[in-house]
């Protein structure tokens, strides 16, 4: 009996692995399509072995016009509006876990209900109001929208990872009379270390790769950052040079991909910001 | 960490009869002060354009050279319904949801987090790891590799002919089907990520336990992993369904809607109204009954949450 169970995990294991590698085979091509073109001088659309390897590509593309200035942009546009977010959400939740009051309960459900709502839908009246108001192909204005569209989550994520670290250790210095905004900066921020850089990066990746905000809201190319001016490479040069494309997207999501993987050894287990995500 | 979430408490409210007074410690109004800068933001940048969705879905505000709207009551929203550029939308869309979140997504996400249960460890990092960068990548980039992927000269095609199986221009021929495929593509790791965790709070007697009894797989799947993750999977399928409805740029990049329409679900056709045929008004009254399904998909998610509480 045990043996049998035994040779059939053994096969059970070596079906899951097989199934698990035809997925991992069909995922993986566009990726190594994106890859090796990158690093191919006569790079067309489909995957194959690169002609020679070179760094022309890269060569290329990494002039102020086409990447640095967008990356800069990129950089300026999410950064603040990460800033912003991290700080907002910080002092919102601090409240929330901390006081019982009869508006948390109400508060927190609008919260929640206001991270699931579509963004995508109200871009069209975002733009007539920012037109309106004269916010329109402002950075400012961009950085405030992104803030608050990222906020209820940031506010929802961190209130729970607030909820963590014990109240006891606030009330002692309460009665050594610091204030509500010390003990929240000197004591409870630093014990949630790994949750601030959660909400901290998940905020910065979301807005890094948003594509229709920026699209909507910025006007002047010299503003736009790198989600939106990678269409260039198809409009207004001519032929597609798809291997300066698959370089430029490659430096491109480097960031992301590095924050990801940080956050996500950090946390331990590799898929905490997936758990994260979940709540 | 995973289901810390929903399971932590929505602020309990003491209830009406016994206001609990604070100990010590300042007045309720400055307690709450730290919420005023993220409820302004939220107030100006996120209510406020909601506000004004409302508003003008009623009025023939157009992106150019009008001197002032007016108010024209349902006409934007009965237009709607009798465009059939409109109803095409709302069919796209649906088939779009339905084959790339509810089948695609959700079915393949699941399938891996039971296969990754039981494959060797280094198939499993390697499978994760791919199929999770897939899904960091930002929008548009991921856009542009399926568009080459799916091109008449891209990959696809290149393997299908290894094989003499008949190719095609799928981009030209069916775009909704691409774009379902891409969005599998980028979305897959969410639903892998969310079931793994399920499934991993599933006691390990239970399934051994069925196991000695002679419950095969399937049955094992079906009469005791699916019920016991039955939360997760609502979970799942609300949040896939809500980001689905409002992909927009990787329909944009790979198609830009077309050809003729035929991968143009409602956020394109929103953004077509709006910008290409200056129809702001009308672009705004699609947007609201996109918010309105969204919202209504948010309402059932907050409902399950709470059961959860």
């Amino acid at each position: 009996m045990a043996l049998t169970l035994a040779s059939r995990r053994t096969t059970r294991r070596l079906a899951a692995d097989a199934g698990l590698l035809v997925v991992a085979a069909a995922f993986v091509l566009p990726l190594a399509w994106v890859v090796l073109s990158s690093l191919d001088p006569h790079a067309d659309l489909r995957v194959k072995a690169p002609d020679g390897l070179t760094l022309d590509n890269f060569d290329a593309i990494l002039t102020p016009e086409i990447t640095f200035t967008p990356l800069l942009n990129s950089l300026i546009l999410c950064g603040s509006a990460t800033l912003l977010t991290v700080v907002c959400a910080a002092l919102a939740a601090y409240p929330l876990s901390r006081f019982r009051s009869r508006f948390n309960r109400p508060f927190l459900l609008t919260i929640l209900f206001a991270t699931s709502l579509p963004i995508t839908a109200i871009m069209v009246p975002v733009y007539a109001l920012f037109v309106r108001v004269d916010l329109i192909d402002t950075m400012h204005g961009t950085i405030f929208f992104f803030a608050a569209s990222q906020l209820p989550f940031a506010i929802w994520l961190t209130k729970n990872f607030m909820d963590g670290v014990p109240k006891e250790l606030e009330e002692a210095a309460w009665t050594d009379g610091a204030s509500s905004l010390q003990s929240l900066i000197r004591i409870v921020l630093p014990l949630m270390g790994p949750g601030v850089a959660v909400v901290t990066v998940f905020s910065f990746v979301m807005m890094w790769g948003n594509f229709f905000v920026p699209f909507m809201l910025l006007l002047t190319p010299d503003q736009m950052p790198a989600s939106v001016s990678i269409n260039d490479f198809f409009g207004n040069r001519g032929m597609v040079a798809y291997g300066q494309l698959a370089a430029f997207s490659i430096v491109y999501s480097t960031p992301v991909i590095l924050l990801y993987v940080l956050i996500a050894r950090r946390l331990g287990g590799g898929f905490a910001l997936g758990g994260a995500v979940k709540g | 960490m995973t289901t810390t979430a929903p399971h932590t408490d929505l602020g309990k409210t003491p209830g009406p009869t016994a206001p609990r007074r604070p100990r010590r410690g300042p007045g309720a109004l400055v307690r709450a002060l730290p919420l005023t800068p993220a409820v302004v933001l939220l107030l100006l940048f996120l209510a406020g354009p909601i506000a004004y969705c409302v508003s003008i879905a009623f009025t023939d505000l157009q992106l150019t050279g009008q001197a002032e709207d007016s108010f024209v009551g349902f006409e934007n929203f009965t237009r709607a319904f009798g465009d059939e550029a409109f109803l095409n939308a709302v069919w796209l869309t649906l088939v779009f949801t339905v084959l790339s979140s509810l089948i695609g997504q959700n079915t393949l996400g699941l399938a891996l987090a039971a296969l990754m249960r039981r494959a060797s460890k280094p198939v499993r990092t390697l499978t994760g790891g791919i199929v999770v960068t897939a899904w960091v990548l930002p929008e548009v980039v991921a856009g542009f590799l399926l568009y080459a992927f799916f091109r008449r000269e891209g990959t696809l095609n290149a393997i299908l002919d290894w094989l003499h199986l008949p190719s095609q221009n799928w981009l030209f021929t069916l775009p909704i089907l691409a774009v379902s495929f891409a969005n599998v593509w980028r979305g897959t790791a969410f639903s892998m990520l969310v079931y793994s965790a399920a499934l991993n709070e599933i006691p390990q007697e239970i399934t051994e336990a069925a196991e000695v009894d002679g419950a095969g797989g399937r049955r094992r799947m079906w009469h005791i992993t699916l019920p016991m993750i039955r939360r997760s999977i609502a979970t799942n399928l609300m949040l896939n369904t809500l980001q689905t409805l409002s992909v927009f740029g990787l329909i944009w990049v790979m198609t830009r809607g077309g050809p003729g329409g035929k991968s143009q679900t409602l956020p394109l056709f929103m953004y077509e109204q709006a910008f290409q045929n200056s129809l702001i008004g009308y672009g705004t009254a699609v947007a609201l009954l996109l918010l309105l399904v969204g919202s209504l998909f948010s309402l059932v998610y907050l409902r399950l949450l709470r059961t959860e509480v």
